[in-house]
Protein backbone atom coordinates (compact mmCIF):
# COMPACT_ATOMS: atom_id res chain seq x y z
CA UNK A 1 0.00 0.00 0.00
CA UNK A 2 1.94 3.11 -1.27
CA UNK A 3 -0.52 5.87 0.09
CA UNK A 4 -3.58 5.71 2.12
CA UNK A 5 -5.99 8.78 2.77
CA UNK A 6 -8.68 8.40 5.31
CA UNK A 7 -11.73 10.58 5.97
CA UNK A 8 -10.03 13.36 4.77
CA UNK A 9 -11.81 16.79 5.04
CA UNK A 10 -10.78 20.43 3.92
CA UNK A 11 -13.05 23.59 5.02
CA UNK A 12 -11.86 27.08 3.57
CA UNK A 13 -13.43 29.39 6.09
CA UNK A 14 -16.98 28.06 6.16
CA UNK A 15 -16.87 25.89 2.98
CA UNK A 16 -16.16 22.34 2.78
CA UNK A 17 -14.02 22.05 -0.01
CA UNK A 18 -13.08 18.20 0.43
CA UNK A 19 -15.60 15.99 2.36
CA UNK A 20 -14.78 12.96 3.91
CA UNK A 21 -12.52 11.67 0.83
CA UNK A 22 -11.13 8.43 1.58
CA UNK A 23 -8.85 6.17 -0.93
CA UNK A 24 -5.73 3.95 -1.64
CA UNK A 25 -2.79 3.76 -3.88
CA UNK A 26 -1.12 0.44 -4.79
CA UNK A 27 2.09 -0.07 -6.64
CA UNK A 28 1.53 0.14 -10.23
CA UNK A 29 -1.60 1.96 -10.30
CA UNK A 30 -2.29 5.16 -12.14
CA UNK A 31 -5.18 6.62 -10.41
CA UNK A 32 -7.32 9.35 -12.55
CA UNK A 33 -8.89 12.19 -10.34
CA UNK A 34 -11.45 13.23 -12.36
CA UNK A 35 -14.28 16.02 -11.59
CA UNK A 36 -15.21 19.58 -13.19
CA UNK A 37 -13.34 22.75 -12.01
CA UNK A 38 -13.78 23.53 -8.56
CA UNK A 39 -14.39 19.73 -7.31
CA UNK A 40 -11.66 19.70 -4.54
CA UNK A 41 -9.14 17.90 -6.73
CA UNK A 42 -6.49 20.56 -6.35
CA UNK A 43 -7.15 20.47 -2.82
CA UNK A 44 -7.23 16.47 -2.21
CA UNK A 45 -3.64 16.50 -3.99
CA UNK A 46 -2.18 19.23 -2.12
CA UNK A 47 -3.05 17.88 1.06
CA UNK A 48 -1.42 14.27 -0.38
CA UNK A 49 1.82 16.47 -0.90
CA UNK A 50 1.66 18.29 2.35
CA UNK A 51 0.92 21.56 1.19
CA UNK A 52 -2.12 22.31 2.92
CA UNK A 53 -3.10 20.52 6.35
CA UNK A 54 -6.14 18.75 5.92
CA UNK A 55 -8.80 20.17 8.84
CA UNK A 56 -9.42 16.59 9.68
CA UNK A 57 -8.16 12.89 8.28
CA UNK A 58 -5.18 10.82 7.98
CA UNK A 59 -2.54 10.06 5.09
CA UNK A 60 -0.29 7.59 4.94
CA UNK A 61 2.56 7.49 2.36
CA UNK A 62 4.58 4.45 2.21
CA UNK A 63 3.13 3.14 5.66
CA UNK A 64 4.64 7.02 7.12
CA UNK A 65 2.15 9.05 8.67
CA UNK A 66 2.40 12.76 6.33
CA UNK A 67 1.46 14.49 9.58
CA UNK A 68 3.15 13.16 12.26
CA UNK A 69 6.36 12.64 10.52
CA UNK A 70 6.14 14.82 7.29
CA UNK A 71 9.74 15.18 5.99
CA UNK A 72 10.76 11.39 6.54
CA UNK A 73 6.90 10.91 3.99
CA UNK A 74 7.71 13.90 1.93
CA UNK A 75 10.93 11.91 0.83
CA UNK A 76 8.21 8.98 -1.05
CA UNK A 77 6.42 11.82 -3.03
CA UNK A 78 7.25 13.47 -6.21
CA UNK A 79 4.60 16.26 -6.68
CA UNK A 80 3.70 18.65 -10.01
CA UNK A 81 1.25 21.24 -8.79
CA UNK A 82 -1.22 22.76 -11.18
CA UNK A 83 1.14 25.94 -11.80
CA UNK A 84 4.53 24.06 -12.47
CA UNK A 85 6.76 25.59 -9.31
CA UNK A 86 9.51 26.76 -11.91
CA UNK A 87 12.72 29.29 -11.07
CA UNK A 88 12.11 31.37 -14.13
CA UNK A 89 15.73 32.70 -13.81
CA UNK A 90 17.50 29.54 -13.49
CA UNK A 91 18.57 27.34 -16.25
CA UNK A 92 16.44 23.30 -16.61
CA UNK A 93 19.78 21.79 -16.02
CA UNK A 94 20.40 24.28 -12.57
CA UNK A 95 16.65 23.91 -11.60
CA UNK A 96 16.81 20.29 -11.72
CA UNK A 97 20.11 19.66 -9.92
CA UNK A 98 18.47 22.20 -6.88
CA UNK A 99 15.07 20.12 -6.60
CA UNK A 100 16.84 16.77 -6.95
CA UNK A 101 19.06 18.30 -4.08
CA UNK A 102 16.23 19.03 -2.26
CA UNK A 103 14.62 15.98 -2.95
CA UNK A 104 17.66 14.20 -0.84
CA UNK A 105 19.45 12.75 -3.92
CA UNK A 106 22.81 12.16 -2.92
CA UNK A 107 26.04 14.08 -4.96
CA UNK A 108 27.13 11.42 -6.97
CA UNK A 109 23.33 9.99 -8.37
CA UNK A 110 22.68 13.87 -8.84
CA UNK A 111 23.97 14.39 -11.94
CA UNK A 112 22.65 11.23 -13.35
CA UNK A 113 19.06 11.56 -11.99
CA UNK A 114 18.96 14.98 -13.68
CA UNK A 115 20.21 13.34 -17.05
CA UNK A 116 17.87 10.72 -16.47
CA UNK A 117 14.85 12.69 -16.17
CA UNK A 118 15.43 14.81 -18.48
CA UNK A 119 15.77 12.32 -21.66
CA UNK A 120 12.54 10.88 -19.96
CA UNK A 121 10.65 14.05 -20.37
CA UNK A 122 12.35 15.23 -23.76
CA UNK A 123 14.49 18.09 -22.46
CA UNK A 124 18.21 17.11 -23.03
CA UNK A 125 18.10 19.80 -26.35
CA UNK A 126 16.94 22.94 -23.88
CA UNK A 127 18.84 21.59 -20.65
CA UNK A 128 20.89 25.08 -20.89
CA UNK A 129 18.15 27.40 -21.85
CA UNK A 130 16.68 29.27 -19.21
CA UNK A 131 13.09 28.92 -17.92
CA UNK A 132 11.81 31.37 -18.86
CA UNK A 133 12.42 31.24 -22.18
CA UNK A 134 11.10 27.99 -23.04
CA UNK A 135 7.44 27.45 -23.99
CA UNK A 136 4.32 26.15 -21.70
CA UNK A 137 4.79 22.65 -23.18
CA UNK A 138 8.63 22.79 -22.09
CA UNK A 139 7.68 23.74 -18.98
CA UNK A 140 5.41 21.58 -17.94
CA UNK A 141 7.76 18.63 -18.69
CA UNK A 142 10.67 20.46 -16.41
CA UNK A 143 8.06 20.27 -13.94
CA UNK A 144 7.41 16.58 -14.78
CA UNK A 145 10.62 16.04 -14.80
CA UNK A 146 11.17 17.77 -11.18
CA UNK A 147 8.00 15.61 -9.84
CA UNK A 148 9.70 12.34 -11.23
CA UNK A 149 13.56 12.67 -10.88
CA UNK A 150 14.04 11.24 -7.56
CA UNK A 151 12.33 8.28 -8.11
CA UNK A 152 9.51 8.84 -5.69
CA UNK A 153 6.81 6.07 -4.57
CA UNK A 154 4.05 8.19 -5.35
CA UNK A 155 3.78 10.64 -8.06
CA UNK A 156 0.90 13.02 -7.69
CA UNK A 157 0.54 15.16 -11.28
CA UNK A 158 -2.02 17.89 -11.15
CA UNK A 159 -3.51 17.82 -14.77
CA UNK A 160 0.05 17.10 -16.38
CA UNK A 161 -1.38 17.86 -20.19
CA UNK A 162 -2.54 21.15 -19.80
CA UNK A 163 -0.95 23.19 -22.25
CA UNK A 164 0.89 20.99 -24.29
CA UNK A 165 0.37 19.83 -28.10
CA UNK A 166 -1.35 16.50 -29.31
CA UNK A 167 1.90 15.34 -29.87
CA UNK A 168 3.19 15.86 -26.53
CA UNK A 169 0.16 14.75 -25.05
CA UNK A 170 0.48 11.47 -26.40
CA UNK A 171 4.39 11.62 -25.22
CA UNK A 172 3.69 12.47 -21.63
CA UNK A 173 0.46 9.69 -21.63
CA UNK A 174 2.88 7.32 -22.46
CA UNK A 175 5.22 8.17 -19.99
CA UNK A 176 2.37 8.18 -17.31
CA UNK A 177 1.87 4.48 -18.20
CA UNK A 178 5.24 3.54 -17.79
CA UNK A 179 5.89 5.42 -14.47
CA UNK A 180 2.71 3.45 -13.49
CA UNK A 181 4.69 0.30 -13.60
CA UNK A 182 7.14 0.72 -10.92
CA UNK A 183 5.59 4.03 -8.89
CA UNK A 184 2.10 4.63 -8.19
CA UNK A 185 0.71 7.46 -9.77
CA UNK A 186 -2.20 9.59 -9.06
CA UNK A 187 -3.35 12.47 -11.76
CA UNK A 188 -6.17 14.92 -12.05
CA UNK A 189 -8.02 15.89 -14.80
CA UNK A 190 -11.17 16.91 -16.55
CA UNK A 191 -10.88 15.19 -19.80
CA UNK A 192 -12.55 11.73 -19.70
CA UNK A 193 -10.39 10.95 -22.36
CA UNK A 194 -7.61 11.32 -20.57
CA UNK A 195 -8.38 8.88 -17.64
CA UNK A 196 -9.21 6.19 -20.45
CA UNK A 197 -6.06 6.55 -21.95
CA UNK A 198 -4.03 6.27 -19.54
CA UNK A 199 -5.42 4.99 -15.87
CA UNK A 200 -5.89 1.93 -14.41
CA UNK A 201 -8.34 3.24 -12.12
CA UNK A 202 -10.88 6.25 -11.73
CA UNK A 203 -12.18 8.62 -8.98
CA UNK A 204 -14.55 11.20 -9.26
CA UNK A 205 -14.89 13.78 -7.32
CA UNK A 206 -18.08 16.19 -6.95
CA UNK A 207 -18.56 19.03 -4.45
CA UNK A 208 -15.89 17.51 -2.37
CA UNK A 209 -17.54 13.95 -2.20
CA UNK A 210 -16.21 11.09 -3.68
CA UNK A 211 -18.59 9.34 -5.73
CA UNK A 212 -17.24 6.71 -7.71
CA UNK A 213 -14.24 5.05 -7.26
CA UNK A 214 -13.49 2.12 -9.65
CA UNK A 215 -11.18 0.62 -12.31
CA UNK A 216 -11.51 1.60 -15.27
CA UNK A 217 -12.75 -1.33 -16.80
CA UNK A 218 -15.97 -1.19 -14.38
CA UNK A 219 -16.41 2.32 -15.25
CA UNK A 220 -16.50 1.06 -18.91
CA UNK A 221 -19.56 -1.10 -18.16
CA UNK A 222 -21.13 0.84 -15.92
CA UNK A 223 -20.95 3.66 -18.45
CA UNK A 224 -23.78 1.28 -20.46
CA UNK A 225 -25.02 4.00 -22.95
CA UNK A 226 -23.55 4.73 -26.04
CA UNK A 227 -24.71 7.55 -28.81
CA UNK A 228 -24.61 7.26 -32.48
CA UNK A 229 -25.56 10.13 -34.62
CA UNK A 230 -27.05 8.83 -38.06
CA UNK A 231 -27.61 10.96 -41.39
CA UNK A 232 -29.65 9.98 -43.83
CA UNK A 233 -30.93 12.11 -46.88
CA UNK A 234 -34.67 11.71 -46.48
CA UNK A 235 -35.96 12.35 -43.23
CA UNK A 236 -36.71 8.91 -40.71
CA UNK A 237 -39.53 7.94 -38.98
CA UNK A 238 -38.16 8.57 -35.47
CA UNK A 239 -41.19 6.29 -33.62
CA UNK A 240 -40.38 3.54 -36.00
CA UNK A 241 -36.51 3.58 -34.85
CA UNK A 242 -37.15 3.99 -31.17
CA UNK A 243 -39.45 0.38 -31.26
CA UNK A 244 -36.40 -1.06 -31.94
CA UNK A 245 -34.76 -3.50 -28.99
CA UNK A 246 -31.71 -1.40 -27.28
CA UNK A 247 -32.69 1.96 -27.97
CA UNK A 248 -32.71 3.83 -25.33
CA UNK A 249 -34.15 7.24 -26.59
CA UNK A 250 -33.46 8.98 -29.84
CA UNK A 251 -32.51 13.08 -30.15
CA UNK A 252 -33.60 15.02 -33.23
CA UNK A 253 -30.24 17.26 -34.45
CA UNK A 254 -31.78 18.07 -37.61
CA UNK A 255 -34.59 17.32 -40.22
CA UNK A 256 -31.83 14.29 -41.41
CA UNK A 257 -29.62 13.57 -38.80
CA UNK A 258 -30.60 12.03 -35.59
CA UNK A 259 -28.32 10.69 -32.81
CA UNK A 260 -29.55 7.43 -31.01
CA UNK A 261 -28.98 6.60 -27.42
CA UNK A 262 -28.63 2.83 -27.05
CA UNK A 263 -27.15 0.61 -24.29
CA UNK A 264 -24.16 -0.70 -24.66
CA UNK A 265 -25.31 -4.95 -23.62
CA UNK A 266 -27.66 -4.32 -26.35
CA UNK A 267 -25.99 -2.78 -29.11
CA UNK A 268 -28.95 -1.96 -31.60
CA UNK A 269 -26.44 -0.71 -34.89
CA UNK A 270 -26.70 -3.61 -36.32
CA UNK A 271 -30.79 -3.35 -36.51
CA UNK A 272 -31.13 0.20 -36.99
CA UNK A 273 -28.88 0.43 -40.74
CA UNK A 274 -31.16 -2.60 -41.46
CA UNK A 275 -34.05 -0.72 -40.69
CA UNK A 276 -32.51 2.52 -42.63
CA UNK A 277 -31.67 0.98 -45.76
CA UNK A 278 -34.83 -1.26 -46.17
CA UNK A 279 -37.02 1.97 -45.51
CA UNK A 280 -35.22 3.40 -48.08
CA UNK A 281 -34.14 6.87 -46.04
CA UNK A 282 -31.09 6.32 -47.68
CA UNK A 283 -28.12 6.34 -44.78
CA UNK A 284 -25.30 8.71 -45.77
CA UNK A 285 -23.39 8.74 -42.10
CA UNK A 286 -23.19 6.72 -38.78
CA UNK A 287 -20.63 7.77 -36.21
CA UNK A 288 -20.22 7.07 -32.87
CA UNK A 289 -20.35 9.89 -30.36
CA UNK A 290 -18.05 10.21 -27.53
CA UNK A 291 -19.81 10.76 -24.16
CA UNK A 292 -19.01 13.99 -22.84
CA UNK A 293 -17.68 14.53 -19.40
CA UNK A 294 -20.84 15.88 -18.29
CA UNK A 295 -22.91 13.24 -19.44
CA UNK A 296 -21.08 10.69 -18.23
CA UNK A 297 -21.46 13.04 -14.39
CA UNK A 298 -24.99 13.94 -14.85
CA UNK A 299 -25.88 10.18 -15.02
CA UNK A 300 -23.81 8.94 -12.26
CA UNK A 301 -24.80 11.90 -9.73
CA UNK A 302 -28.73 10.70 -10.72
CA UNK A 303 -27.64 7.18 -10.11
CA UNK A 304 -26.09 8.48 -6.44
CA UNK A 305 -29.03 9.80 -5.59
CA UNK A 306 -31.31 7.31 -6.48
CA UNK B 1 21.53 19.77 6.06
CA UNK B 2 18.85 20.79 3.61
CA UNK B 3 18.84 24.46 4.80
CA UNK B 4 22.09 25.51 3.48
CA UNK B 5 20.64 23.64 -0.27
CA UNK B 6 18.31 26.45 0.25
CA UNK B 7 20.61 28.98 1.53
CA UNK B 8 22.81 28.50 -1.17
CA UNK B 9 20.20 28.68 -4.03
CA UNK B 10 19.31 31.64 -3.02
CA UNK B 11 22.11 33.13 -2.50
CA UNK B 12 23.09 32.66 -5.76
CA UNK B 13 19.28 33.37 -7.06
CA UNK B 14 19.97 37.09 -6.05
CA UNK B 15 22.93 37.50 -7.76
CA UNK B 16 20.86 36.32 -11.05
CA UNK B 17 18.49 39.44 -11.10
CA UNK B 18 20.03 42.86 -11.40
CA UNK B 19 18.31 44.05 -8.27
CA UNK B 20 21.35 42.78 -5.81
CA UNK B 21 24.32 44.28 -8.19
CA UNK B 22 22.40 47.14 -8.24
CA UNK B 23 21.68 47.50 -4.61
CA UNK B 24 25.91 46.36 -3.59
CA UNK B 25 26.86 49.32 -6.47
CA UNK B 26 25.12 52.08 -5.16
CA UNK B 27 25.63 51.13 -1.14
CA UNK B 28 29.56 50.92 -2.19
CA UNK B 29 29.32 54.73 -3.75
CA UNK B 30 27.42 55.89 -0.70
CA UNK B 31 29.23 54.27 1.97
CA UNK B 32 32.55 55.30 -0.03
CA UNK B 33 31.25 59.44 -0.05
CA UNK B 34 30.53 58.65 3.75
CA UNK B 35 33.64 57.60 4.25
CA UNK B 36 35.80 60.23 2.70
CA UNK B 37 33.85 63.22 4.23
CA UNK B 38 35.07 61.53 7.76
CA UNK B 39 38.73 61.19 6.70
CA UNK B 40 38.67 65.29 5.36
CA UNK B 41 36.85 66.10 8.46
CA UNK B 42 39.28 63.83 10.21
CA UNK B 43 42.72 65.82 8.78
CA UNK B 44 40.55 68.92 8.93
CA UNK B 45 40.22 68.59 12.85
CA UNK B 46 43.89 66.98 13.67
CA UNK B 47 45.39 70.00 14.42
CA UNK B 48 43.26 70.58 16.94
CA UNK B 49 42.97 67.03 17.82
CA UNK B 50 46.53 66.89 18.74
CA UNK B 51 46.40 69.33 21.32
CA UNK B 52 43.68 67.39 23.34
CA UNK B 53 45.07 64.97 25.85
CA UNK B 54 43.67 61.45 25.69
CA UNK B 55 41.20 62.89 22.50
CA UNK B 56 39.41 60.83 19.96
CA UNK B 57 42.02 59.46 17.49
CA UNK B 58 41.73 58.46 14.20
CA UNK B 59 39.56 55.44 14.51
CA UNK B 60 36.86 57.45 16.92
CA UNK B 61 36.32 60.44 14.07
CA UNK B 62 35.86 57.98 11.56
CA UNK B 63 34.49 54.54 12.03
CA UNK B 64 31.88 55.07 14.62
CA UNK B 65 30.10 57.86 12.03
CA UNK B 66 30.53 55.49 8.77
CA UNK B 67 28.87 51.90 10.28
CA UNK B 68 26.05 54.40 11.88
CA UNK B 69 25.04 56.10 8.55
CA UNK B 70 25.71 52.49 7.32
CA UNK B 71 22.91 50.94 9.23
CA UNK B 72 20.56 53.51 8.77
CA UNK B 73 21.11 53.29 4.90
CA UNK B 74 20.78 49.31 5.55
CA UNK B 75 17.21 49.63 7.20
CA UNK B 76 16.23 51.27 4.15
CA UNK B 77 17.46 48.58 1.57
CA UNK B 78 17.00 45.12 3.92
CA UNK B 79 13.21 45.33 3.48
CA UNK B 80 13.99 45.37 -0.49
CA UNK B 81 15.93 42.01 -0.31
CA UNK B 82 14.24 40.10 2.58
CA UNK B 83 10.23 40.96 0.93
CA UNK B 84 10.63 38.38 -2.24
CA UNK B 85 11.85 35.48 0.19
CA UNK B 86 8.53 33.70 1.06
CA UNK B 87 5.96 36.16 -0.60
CA UNK B 88 7.62 36.14 -3.97
CA UNK B 89 7.51 32.38 -3.46
CA UNK B 90 3.85 32.03 -2.72
CA UNK B 91 3.03 34.42 -5.04
CA UNK B 92 4.98 32.39 -8.42
CA UNK B 93 3.73 29.47 -7.12
CA UNK B 94 6.93 27.95 -6.83
CA UNK B 95 6.63 27.67 -2.48
CA UNK B 96 4.78 24.48 -2.93
CA UNK B 97 8.23 22.80 -4.43
CA UNK B 98 9.99 23.54 -0.91
CA UNK B 99 6.64 22.26 0.80
CA UNK B 100 6.24 19.16 -0.66
CA UNK B 101 9.97 18.51 -0.69
CA UNK B 102 10.73 16.47 2.65
CA UNK B 103 12.44 19.47 4.12
CA UNK B 104 11.21 20.80 7.47
CA UNK B 105 9.30 24.71 7.86
CA UNK B 106 12.44 25.48 9.65
CA UNK B 107 14.75 24.34 6.98
CA UNK B 108 12.53 26.47 4.53
CA UNK B 109 12.95 29.74 6.99
CA UNK B 110 16.89 28.68 7.87
CA UNK B 111 18.01 28.37 4.39
CA UNK B 112 16.00 31.69 3.42
CA UNK B 113 17.51 33.69 6.15
CA UNK B 114 20.88 32.49 5.88
CA UNK B 115 20.88 33.41 2.11
CA UNK B 116 19.76 36.73 1.78
CA UNK B 117 22.21 37.12 5.23
CA UNK B 118 25.14 36.10 3.28
CA UNK B 119 23.85 39.08 0.97
CA UNK B 120 24.26 41.20 3.57
CA UNK B 121 27.47 40.36 5.26
CA UNK B 122 28.68 40.63 1.93
CA UNK B 123 27.98 44.19 2.05
CA UNK B 124 29.06 44.70 5.49
CA UNK B 125 32.17 43.56 4.52
CA UNK B 126 32.78 45.88 1.75
CA UNK B 127 32.03 48.67 4.31
CA UNK B 128 34.43 47.01 6.51
CA UNK B 129 37.22 47.24 3.90
CA UNK B 130 36.99 51.24 3.53
CA UNK B 131 38.26 52.40 7.30
CA UNK B 132 40.98 48.53 6.65
CA UNK B 133 42.53 51.04 3.79
CA UNK B 134 43.74 53.42 6.50
CA UNK B 135 45.97 50.99 7.75
CA UNK B 136 48.68 51.94 4.86
CA UNK B 137 48.78 55.32 6.28
CA UNK B 138 48.06 55.39 9.57
CA UNK B 139 46.88 52.97 12.66
CA UNK B 140 43.57 51.50 13.14
CA UNK B 141 42.35 50.44 16.92
CA UNK B 142 41.69 47.54 15.87
CA UNK B 143 39.20 46.20 18.74
CA UNK B 144 36.73 49.46 18.04
CA UNK B 145 36.74 47.97 14.57
CA UNK B 146 35.60 44.83 14.56
CA UNK B 147 33.42 45.93 17.41
CA UNK B 148 31.85 48.30 15.00
CA UNK B 149 31.50 45.47 12.11
CA UNK B 150 29.92 42.81 15.06
CA UNK B 151 27.73 45.22 16.15
CA UNK B 152 26.41 46.54 12.26
CA UNK B 153 26.52 42.35 11.01
CA UNK B 154 24.50 42.29 14.72
CA UNK B 155 21.99 44.91 12.74
CA UNK B 156 21.19 43.94 9.41
CA UNK B 157 21.16 40.30 10.89
CA UNK B 158 18.47 41.42 12.96
CA UNK B 159 16.69 44.04 9.87
CA UNK B 160 16.77 40.62 7.97
CA UNK B 161 15.15 37.89 10.63
CA UNK B 162 12.07 40.94 10.92
CA UNK B 163 11.98 41.69 7.00
CA UNK B 164 11.80 37.65 6.51
CA UNK B 165 8.97 37.41 8.99
CA UNK B 166 6.68 40.14 7.47
CA UNK B 167 7.35 38.76 4.29
CA UNK B 168 5.83 35.31 5.33
CA UNK B 169 2.92 36.34 7.03
CA UNK B 170 2.09 39.64 3.89
CA UNK B 171 0.30 38.66 0.55
CA UNK B 172 2.35 41.00 -1.31
CA UNK B 173 6.14 41.81 -1.58
CA UNK B 174 5.52 46.01 -1.26
CA UNK B 175 3.52 45.47 1.97
CA UNK B 176 6.36 42.74 3.02
CA UNK B 177 8.68 45.54 2.33
CA UNK B 178 6.91 48.81 3.89
CA UNK B 179 5.67 46.59 6.80
CA UNK B 180 9.58 45.37 7.81
CA UNK B 181 10.64 48.86 6.71
CA UNK B 182 8.00 50.72 9.29
CA UNK B 183 8.56 48.11 12.03
CA UNK B 184 12.20 48.74 11.76
CA UNK B 185 11.95 52.25 11.78
CA UNK B 186 9.65 52.58 14.90
CA UNK B 187 12.45 50.39 16.77
CA UNK B 188 14.97 52.45 15.55
CA UNK B 189 13.53 55.81 17.06
CA UNK B 190 11.86 54.22 19.97
CA UNK B 191 14.27 55.75 22.73
CA UNK B 192 13.68 59.12 21.25
CA UNK B 193 10.86 59.64 23.91
CA UNK B 194 13.63 59.41 26.87
CA UNK B 195 14.39 63.02 25.95
CA UNK B 196 11.20 64.62 26.38
CA UNK B 197 10.71 65.84 29.98
CA UNK B 198 12.64 63.95 31.84
CA UNK B 199 10.70 60.78 31.14
CA UNK B 200 11.66 57.36 30.56
CA UNK B 201 10.48 54.30 29.49
CA UNK B 202 13.04 51.72 30.26
CA UNK B 203 11.16 48.84 28.25
CA UNK B 204 11.27 51.66 25.40
CA UNK B 205 14.97 51.51 25.72
CA UNK B 206 15.23 48.43 25.63
CA UNK B 207 13.90 47.58 22.90
CA UNK B 208 15.06 50.73 20.89
CA UNK B 209 17.69 49.06 18.07
CA UNK B 210 19.53 52.11 17.81
CA UNK B 211 21.09 52.25 21.66
CA UNK B 212 21.89 48.40 21.95
CA UNK B 213 23.76 49.29 18.39
CA UNK B 214 25.36 52.45 20.22
CA UNK B 215 26.37 50.43 22.83
CA UNK B 216 28.39 47.52 20.69
CA UNK B 217 29.63 50.92 18.54
CA UNK B 218 31.38 52.02 21.58
CA UNK B 219 33.22 49.27 22.23
CA UNK B 220 31.80 47.92 24.97
CA UNK B 221 30.82 44.34 24.07
CA UNK B 222 27.74 43.49 26.54
CA UNK B 223 25.85 40.55 26.94
CA UNK B 224 22.88 42.45 27.07
CA UNK B 225 23.27 43.87 23.47
CA UNK B 226 24.48 41.25 21.41
CA UNK B 227 21.72 38.58 23.58
CA UNK B 228 19.09 41.46 22.45
CA UNK B 229 19.87 40.97 18.92
CA UNK B 230 20.24 37.55 19.28
CA UNK B 231 16.62 37.09 20.95
CA UNK B 232 15.63 39.59 17.90
CA UNK B 233 16.65 37.73 15.28
CA UNK B 234 15.48 34.25 17.16
CA UNK B 235 11.96 35.55 17.86
CA UNK B 236 11.75 36.51 14.44
CA UNK B 237 12.63 33.29 12.88
CA UNK B 238 10.34 31.53 15.27
CA UNK B 239 7.75 33.77 13.99
CA UNK B 240 8.13 33.18 10.26
CA UNK B 241 8.51 29.58 11.07
CA UNK B 242 4.93 29.56 12.78
CA UNK B 243 3.56 31.94 9.90
CA UNK B 244 4.81 29.00 7.53
CA UNK B 245 2.96 25.80 9.08
CA UNK B 246 -0.03 28.38 9.90
CA UNK B 247 -0.31 29.34 6.40
CA UNK B 248 -0.60 25.71 5.52
CA UNK B 249 -3.25 24.86 7.91
CA UNK B 250 -5.98 28.34 7.00
CA UNK B 251 -5.25 29.26 3.99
Amino acid sequence: MLLQAEHLYRYYGKHCAVNDVSFTLTRGEVLGFLGPNGAGKTTTMQMLCGVLAPSAGQIKINGIDLLAQPVTAKRYLGYLPDTPPLYRELTVDEFLTYSAQLHGVTKKDTHHAVKQAQERCGLTAVSKRLIANLSKGFQQRVGIAQAILHYPEVIVLDEPTVGLDPLQISEIRALIRELGRDHGVILSTHRLSEVQESCSHVQIIHQGQLILNETIVALKLMMDTGIVQITTRLAPNISQLSALAGVNSIEKISENCIRIHYSVANNPTQRLTETIIAAGWELQELAPVKKSMEAVFISLIRDNES
Amino acid sequence: MKCLVIASREFKTLFLSPLAWTILAILQLIFAYVFLTQVETFTMLQPKLAIIENGPGLTDIIVPPLFGNAGIILLLVTPLLTMQLICGERRNKTLALLLSAPVSSADIIIGKYLGVLGLLLLIVALVSLMPLSLLMGGELDVGKFLANSLALSLLVAAFAAAGLYLSSIALHPVIAAMGSFGLLLLLWILDWTTGIKDQRSELFEYLSLLRHFQNLQSGLISTVDVGYFLLFICGFLLLSIHSLDNHRRFK
